[in-house]
């Protein structure tokens, strides 16, 4: 019972961070925290064997292919705050309200006495009396379980699996495509330019500068520019100013004021563009 | 020992749950809420087999943890195929049917 006044808040605020959070990836950690201490309690109400089928399977597997699909979908798909239906977040909020009363104040007014307890029938362990009971009176059930997962393994395959509808790219069709789109839409002929490497500042999250002093955004990899991690290139010089004045830069001012404006961490829409 | 704590505790994550599932726009997150009522269920399970001294209920409670298996499979399929076609997950996007 110690257990559960300790888990018991912790595993409310946790939920409730599910609510909040912006990221999906924090709550499905949020989640993991739930589901560990629901593993804690099965413990401290005689299940044993529930304990640990909670921590593997759901932990362990539900959880793992949650975060496998969330790094497929990608970084970018957090939630948005729009809403479609007006006033349906408050709504929502307050029928959950209403729901979450009936159900406190109702389960909290009946009285059910001193709890059995599961020593007489956990007698030979409880791996052993769960599987009796699974294999004797629920054994209808359990193959009905194994239709199910079969048919769960061959729906996400079906629905997972991508026909090829045309052949693949050869290294040579490729380079084919890259002259013949320089030909006709000039797009640059080799490799994106590599981001910023300076002489103080060197990282994949700096793009780097065009001879004219703005920034190419073809540089940074697309994945950074959704997170808008993007860093500016002429800021990290900002304080070399001072310095140029004494030695009389004037030749370089030029290039760098021409810099000051394109500073902006924004992905520019046609990235294509930059690098003709 | 009383199982009434138990069963209340239950009753919020449920509710927790449904309200996640109603305003959350992201699909993987309103899937993890609908885990989070299926758990829910499970724990008031659990104590109600404590509470009557027989194992029905911790087998109700893991036939429930292999058909949410089995859910979680199917449904992050769905959810891939959609992100797939509509480049997005969030719930509100697909709603070709609608019109």
């Amino acid at each position: 019972m110690i257990a559960f006044w300790i888990l018991a808040p912790i595993m409310v605020i946790a939920a409730l961070g599910i609510l909040f959070v912006r990221k999906a990836v924090h709550a499905a950690l949020l989640l993991a925290v739930v589901m560990i201490s629901l593993a804690v309690l099965y413990a401290g109400l005689d299940a044993p064997f529930l304990f640990a089928v909670q921590i593997i399977v759901y932990t362990g597997a539900i959880l793992m292919l949650f975060l496998f699909v969330l790094m497929l979908v990608g970084v970018d798909a957090s939630d948005s705050v729009v809403e479609t239906i007006r006033g349906q977040r408050v709504m929502a909020m307050l029928g959950g309200l209403g729901l979450g009363l009936v159900l406190v104040i109702g389960l909290g007014q009946i009285t059910l006495g001193t709890a059995v307890g599961l020593d007489a029938a956990n007698e030979g362990g409880n791996i052993q009396a769960l599987a009796n009971i699974l294999f004797s009176r629920y054994v209808f059930g359990f193959e009905v379980t194994s239709a199910l997962l079969i048919t769960a393994a061959v729906g996400a395959m079906v629905l997972a699996h991508r026909e090829r509808l045309t052949p693949k790219a050869t290294q040579q069709a490729q380079a084919a495509k890259r002259v013949q789109d320089y030909a006709e839409k000039g797009t640059h002929l080799g490799p994106l330019p590599s981001p910023g490497v300076y002489a103080r500042h060197n990282a994949v999250d700096t793009p780097a500068l065009l001879p004219d002093g703005t920034a190419a955004p073809s540089s940074v990899s697309k994945v950074l520019t959704a997170r808008g991690v993007v860093r500016s290139a002429p800021a990290l010089a900002e304080d070399i100013e001072p310095f140029n004045r004494q030695v009389g830069g004037a030749a370089h001012a030029g290039g760098r004021d021409a810099a000051t404006p394109a500073s902006t961490t924004e992905p520019a829409p046609a990235t294509g563009e930059d690098d003709q | 020992m009383n199982i009434t704590a138990y069963v209340v505790l239950s009753g919020i994550l449920f509710t927790i749950g449904c309200v996640g599932v109603l305003t959350r726009r992201n699909a993987i997150v309103v899937f993890m809420c609908v885990e989070l009522m299926l758990n829910a269920s499970n724990l008031a399970l659990v104590a109600f087999a404590k509470q009557h001294g027989n194992l029905d209920g911790q087998i109700a409670a893991f036939f429930v943890m292999v058909v949410a298996a089995a859910e979680v499979v199917v449904g992050l399929a769905i959810i891939m195929t959609i992100f797939r076609t509509r480049r997005s997950a969030s719930v509100d996007d697909a709603s070709l049917l609608k019109y």
